[in-house]
Parts: structure tokens; C-alpha cells; sequence
């Protein structure tokens, strides 16, 4: 297996916090990854990305070629489209319809919606209220990932244990909030 | 051994802890910073007892770094590629004394420019210095020339440096850690005087250097970082530095049919490169940075003009390399071209809402608007954001510290208002000495010495003068009566516009320093 994935969106949003499950999951079952990640100025609320490598070969490159993505998944709809030059012929556009506005030339909510459902493969999903149904605004992330569960060429499992390792050291409770929001958007 | 998912950056702060490292000595720098914050992090190296707080800046940290090797320890030095312009003064002369413990030397450089102010290739520093220059191509050789370095500087008896790009210091990958080896005992240096560069010794120690590039040289061509692939097809051969490899590599996911000449370890290794030039019709040179090698092949007579690369357009001459544009430049793959929608917009990166520099900028913009031949000389860091709307507040952002010899400079030739605009933490790193020489000299400047308490746009480490800032410009000769201190808040407008007024007008050294925490700090801290 091999999945390339492009995560994105505004600094400060959190899609670290995205890879760093799928970043667990892969490494906890003995798969390749590679993750590069964008730290310094663009963090202060410009647009950011990560490109993420999962696969059970030895990986080269730490950046995604040209359509070649599998998926992008994305806190923001104008930040998934950004990135479409990645997205392969039948990769997967996964987004949160949710649209943050920190530039005062922040197009039209419709156009941006209307382009991203323009590409043949896509979920559009409102991470907030969804997060809000599971019991806290904080989940969105993991809202987000589940959605996009059935793109990331693993077991739902591994993913599942992943959030368990990772949130285990705060508790029961939130463990069970974060396996709520996982699955979520499945209903 | 144990693997463990890290940065590059991650990689090489454990390679070095379990090489036996003593001290890390660095100041914070995209995209060098994790090093040390993660040797900071480290139960280990706290048990350890590993130097690890921050220098005041790289010039600094370099020169302490030479301290502990001349006890016979061994130091890492981090910094981002134009902090070695800081440090180096002592880099230069440390290839020359050389050292007793091992010396690691890291510069993180940043083609593409995506935090810098330009994309300097430190090979040419590791070639100046005339020092061996590691570069990884992936995480786990980052961990390992970290881990082998600081015994190889040991053991060349020479600083080495360590080079890497962005790209491969914020990436993450499984690193298998090997077994760590004890830090060394105290020791005095080992080479009667080396340490003392008056001209009879500098000689001395310089010929010693020079004889010794046939040593390094041997040490590259028994490197297990240069490596020779035989190919089967020697219609072109390919020499892939550091990352380079990679990129070559994805665009074979097969194996490579060319001859390959993997780099990982500088002086290149002569025998091994005249093979690859010899035996291939043509040959590319992929290197992120700069066509250093491309240039030392080709050669000042352009006699080998079968070598392409970045410097005959094969590869775009700036820029980070990516795998389309080596897999152009190989010929196997065609240039793919689905464009942005139109709908999307840039989106610049801005300060944070609520900042205390926002304030600051407001106020002075407030005032300044009074005086239409007014220039701002800016600085490095958050700030440097004003630059952009809805500010527009600075006119320059030359190196570290500048903004306040730029502004005397500026007066001295006759402008009016002069205005530095500079952080807590610049001002500590390289901004001290020119507001002596504008004291000196009592220059019509207004300094701003916008104090957040931290280093923030590297991501908040400690700044070197929290707490000391007024007692350094009295120090520096400032008149009491002209540093000046308000909280930058809305509700302060007037004080601060007021103050602001009253320094410009004043015919001399004036400092203001507008003082509240980065709220990302007093987030964190609350937490």
C-alpha cells in the first residue's frame, strides 16, 4: 500500500495534530511514513500545509509530486483547493466547509464551495457542528479525519488504536470523546 | 534499538546526545530551532546534565562551543544559515585552531526562502573554512552524522560541519537510535598553543589545515555516506547531493538505470566523481542550494560542458529542488500543469489579534503621520509583519540588528525622524552595540524596542535580556530621562502617542520600549 496526503490549512488550525495520529497509526504497525511539515513565519495564521507519506516500501522523497496525492484533507475549503495541483486523477478532495477569514479579499463562501464540487471526488463536511454533536468544539480535527477514514488506505483500526495511544495519558473520557468524533460523520 | 518518529532537526539533537555530546550551544532560528528546544525537552540529557540554554546569539554560542572542546568535550552548534554570517568570525578561526573535543557545526539552510532573507548555501562556508561538510539525504543519516560527527571532528581534530535544508529538518520519519556512548572526561588540548592564534601559531595551525585536505578527502572516499551506484545506462550519469538523492530516486521507483554518485560527505570524493565523469556521456548534478559543485566541475575554462544542473538551466538556478522538477530535468516526466482556481487568494501570514506589536504599530503610525519625511528602519522577527497592511509601518529589514544602525546611519546623513523599530531579542543578539555607537555619537534616533518577553517567531524561546532591557540602554549611556516604557494596550493610546511625540522631538538617543508578553507565550503558560 502507498498513500500520499496533503493536509492543509490556516496556521494555527491544527493539522499537525491530524498527521500526528496517522503519523502514530502508520508507525505503530511497522509502515513507511514521511511527513514534511511547515514551522516558522507561515505559522502566525498564513496558509499552511504538511505533506504526509504512508506506505510499506522504504519512501524517497518527502514531498508529493504533482498529481500524484491521494487525498488532500483539509481544515479549510479555500486552503483544499489551493493544493488541487497535487491531487491525482482520482484522488479525494476530504474538507471542512467551514471558511476562516483572516484577509479581507476572502472570496465568495458559495464560489469557493462551487469549485471544490467541481472536483469529481470530494466530501464536504461541516466539521463544527458535527464536533458539537460529539461533545466538544476541540474534536474538529478528529471529525475531520474520520471522514476521511475510508481514503487513508488503513484499517479503521489502526487509526482507532492511534487515538487511543495518543489521548490515553488524559483519560477515559477523552479518549472516548475523540473515538465519538472519529466516527461521527459516518452516521 | 528503539525507533522513534522524528524531525530531522529531532534526529540530529538524539544522534548527538547519544554521541557523547556535552553541550548544545545555539540561538533559536527557523529552521534550525528544534534542535536544541527537543536537547531542552529531553529527560536524558537533564540526567545528563547537557548544556542547553540559549545564547545570547550564533556568534556567541560558536564560542562557547570552542570552550567545551578545549576541555576536551564535545559541542554542537546550531544555527540557521545567515546566523553563520553571525558566527563567523569564530567559525573561520576555529578550522585553523582546531579543536580538542568534537565539534559538530550545524546550519540549517532555507532555499525557497520560506522564513529567511535569503538562500546562502553553507557548503561555500564549510569549503572556506577548508572543514569536512556532512549532508544527509533522510532522517536516519541525519541521526547517524550526528551521532558519528562529533567522533569524526574528534578524530580529524577539525570542526565539521553538519549542513541541511528545510525541507529535511521539518520532515518526520522512523529513526533507529543506536547505543549511546559516555560523554568524554575533561582534558587539556592536546597540540601545544593551538588555541592561540597570534600570527607564528596561525601559520603553523594554517599548513597544518592545508596538508590536511588530503585527509579529509580520504575520509569522503571511505564515507558510508558517498556511495557509488553502477548503472546501466552511462548516456548520463547523476552526482545527487544531500536530498537531491531523493528526488532522483522517486522518479525511479525501479531503481535508476543511470550511474549514480549518492554525496553525503564533502571534500567530494575524487576518485569516485572522475569515475562518474569519465565513464558518462553527460552528467547532472542535483544539489538543493547552490551549483557549488556543479561550478567546481565545469570548471573556469567550461572544458566539461557535458555537466548541466542549475547552473546551465537544466534546473532552475532558485529554489528548493522538488521531485517534478528533477524528474523534468531527467526527461520522464512531462511538466503537469492543473493551475489554482482563481478563487483562491493568498493568504499572508499576519500578527496574531490582540499582539502587543499591533499596538505599538498603531501608536506610531499615529504619530508619524505628523511628519511626512519620517522612515522606519524595521528588524527581524514577528514584527517584521508590519511591513505588510494594514501597517505598511517599516521601510527596511536589512540583517539582525540593523534597524538601529540603519536609523543612525540614516540621521547622519541628514534624515529626520530616524526610527528603529526592534524586538527584546534582536536587540540582545546583535542590536546592543549599534545603540553604543549612536549614543557615542548622541544620533537624532527613536529606538523601539517593541519587548514581548520572548523569542516568538521562532516559537517562543527565552529571550537572552527579559528583565534587563532598560538596565542595558542605561548601561549603554541612554539618558535616564529617555527610555521610556508604556503597555501597549488600546487603551493607552494617548500615553504611548504622547511618549512617542516627546522622544522624536528630542535631538538625540531616545529609547521606548512598549512592554507586554506574546500572547502565544502567555497561552502556552497557561495552559
Amino acid at each position: 500500500m502507498k498513500t500520499d496526503i496533503i493536509l492543509s490549512g490556516v496556521g494555527g488550525q491544527g493539522i499537525l495534530s491530524i498527521a500526528a495520529v496517522i503519523g502514530e497509526a502508520a508507525l505503530n504497525n511497522n509502515l513507511y511514513m514521511k511527513q514534511a511539515e511547515v514551522h516558522g513565519m507561515s505559522q502566525r495564521g498564513g496558509d499552511v500545509q504538511s505533506n504526509l507519506r504512508i506506505s510499506d516500501q522504504p519512501i524517497n522523497s518527502d514531498l508529493i509530486p504533482l498529481k500524484s496525492a491521494d487525498l488532500i484533507l483539509s481544515l479549510e475549503p479555500m486552503e483544499a483547493l489551493r493544493y488541487l495541483p497535487y491531487l491525482s486523477d482520482n484522488g479525494w478532495i476530504v474538507t471542512s466547509s467551514i471558511s476562516f477569514k483572516n484577509i479581507p479579499n476572502y472570496p465568495e463562501e458559495a464560489d469557493v464551495i462551487n469549485e471544490i464540487k467541481k472536483v469529481k471526488n470530494h466530501v464536504l463536511i461541516d466539521v463544527e457542528a458535527l464536533a458539537k454533536e460529539a461533545g466538544s468544539l476541540r474534536t474538529a480535527n478528529i471529525v475531520l479525519l474520520g471522514a476521511a477514514l475510508p481514503y487513508l488506505g488503513l484499517p479503521e483500526q489502526y487509526i482507532e488504536d492511534a487515538i487511543r495511544s495518543i489521548f490515553a495519558r488524559k483519560g477515559e473520557d477523552i479518549v472516548n470523546l475523540n473515538l465519538k468524533a472519529l466516527y461521527i460523520s459516518k452516521k | 534499538m528503539q525507533k522513534l518518529l522524528l524531525l530531522a532537526d529531532e534526529a540530529i539533537a538524539q544522534g548527538a546526545l547519544d554521541g557523547g555530546l556535552s553541550g548544545v550551544y545555539a540561538y533559536p532560528g527557523t529552521p534550525s530551532t528544534e534542535i536544541t528546544e527537543y536537547i531542552q525537552g529531553s529527560p536524558e540529557a537533564k540526567e545528563k546534565g547537557i548544556h542547553c540554554r540559549w545564547s545570547s546569539n550564533e556568534k556567541t554560542a560558536m564560542e562557547s562551543a570552542m570552550g567545551m572542546s578545549f576541555v576536551g568535550k564535545r559541542a554542537l552548534v546550531c544555527m540557521k544559515h545567515v546566523g553563520l554570517n553571525v558566527a563567523a568570525d569564530p567559525f573561520m578561526n576555529a578550522a585553523i585552531t582546531g579543536v580538542n573535543g568534537g565539534v559538530l557545526v550545524l546550519s540549517a539552510d532555507d532555499p525557497s526562502m520560506h522564513s529567511s532573507q535569503n538562500e546562502q548555501d553553507s557548503r561555500y562556508y564549510g569549503k572556506f573554512a577548508l572543514i569536512p561538510v556532512l549532508e544527509p539525504s533522510n532522517q536516519q543519516e541525519a541521526y547517524d552524522m550526528a551521532y558519528n560527527g562529533l567522533e569524526l571532528s574528534e578524530k580529524l581534530g577539525r570542526p565539521v560541519m553538519l549542513r541541511i535544508t528545510t525541507r529535511l529538518a521539518h520532515s518526520r520519519a522512523g529513526v533507529v537510535r543506536r547505543a549511546p556512548k559516555a560523554q568524554n572526561e575533561m582534558s587539556a588540548p592536546k597540540i601545544d598553543r593551538q588555541f592561540i592564534l597570534l600570527p607564528a601559531n596561525a601559520k603553523k595551525r594554517y599548513a597544518d589545515l592545508l596538508t590536511s585536505q588530503a585527509v579529509y578527502e580520504q575520509s569522503s572516499s571511505e564515507s558510508e555516506y558517498n556511495r557509488y551506484e553502477e548503472g546501466t545506462d552511462h548516456s548520463i550519469g547523476i552526482l545527487a547531493c544531500g536530498i537531491g538523492y531523493n528526488y532522483l530516486m522517486e522518479n525511479f521507483p525501479n531503481g535508476c538505470p543511470y550511474p549514480v554518485l549518492k554525496i553525503g560527505q564533502y571534500p567530494l570524493p575524487r576518485k569516485a566523481t572522475e569515475t562518474l565523469l569519465n565513464t558518462c556521456d553527460k552528467v547532472l548534478v542535483l544539489e538543493e542550494g547552490y551549483p557549488l559543485i556543479e561550478e567546481l566541475l565545469k570548471g573556469y575554462t567550461s572544458k566539461c560542458l557535458h555537466i548541466s544542473g542549475r547552473l546551465d538551466g537544466t534546473l532552475p538556478r532558485q529554489g528548493e529542488l522538488t521531485p517534478d522538477l528533477v524528474g523534468i530535468a531527467l526527461g520522464v516526466k512531462e511538466v503537469v500543469e492543473t493551475p489554482i482556481p482563481e478563487v483562491v487568494k493568498m493568504r499572508p501570514p499576519a500578527l496574531c489579534q490582540g499582539c502587543g506589536h499591533r499596538d505599538m504599530y498603531e501608536a506610531l503610525n499615529a504619530v508619524l503621520a505628523e511628519y511626512p519625511t519620517k522612515r522606519v528602519f524595521g528588524d527581524i522577527g514577528c514584527y517584521t509583519l508590519g511591513a505588510l497592511p494594514p501597517f505598511g509601518a517599516i521601510d527596511s529589514c536589512l540583517d539582525m540588528g540593523a534597524s538601529i544602525t540603519m536609523a543612525k546611519g540614516a540621521a547622519d546623513g541628514g534624515l529626520f525622524p530616524a526610527v528603529a523599530v526592534i524586538g527584546d531579542s534582536t536587540f540582545t543578539h546583535s542590536g546592543m552595540t549599534g545603540l553604543l555607537d549612536a549614543v557615542n555619537e548622541n544620533s537624532n534616533i527613536t529606538v523601539v524596542i517593541s519587548d514581548n518577553e520572548t523569542t516568538a517567531m521562532t516559537g517562543g524561546q527565552d529571550s537572552a535580556g527579559t528583565g534587563k532591557i532598560e538596565a542595558i540602554c542605561l548601561g549603554l549611556g541612554v539618558a535616564k530621562e529617555h527610555v521610556r516604557v508604556f503597555v501597549p494596550l488600546k487603551k493607552n493610546f494617548e500615553e504611548m502617542t504622547r511618549i512617542i511625540r516627546e522622544e522624536i522631538e528630542y535631538k538625540g538617543v531616545s529609547v521606548i520600549i512598549p512592554r507586554r508578553e506574546c500572547l502565544q507565550t502567555l497561552k502556552r503558560k497557561k495552559k
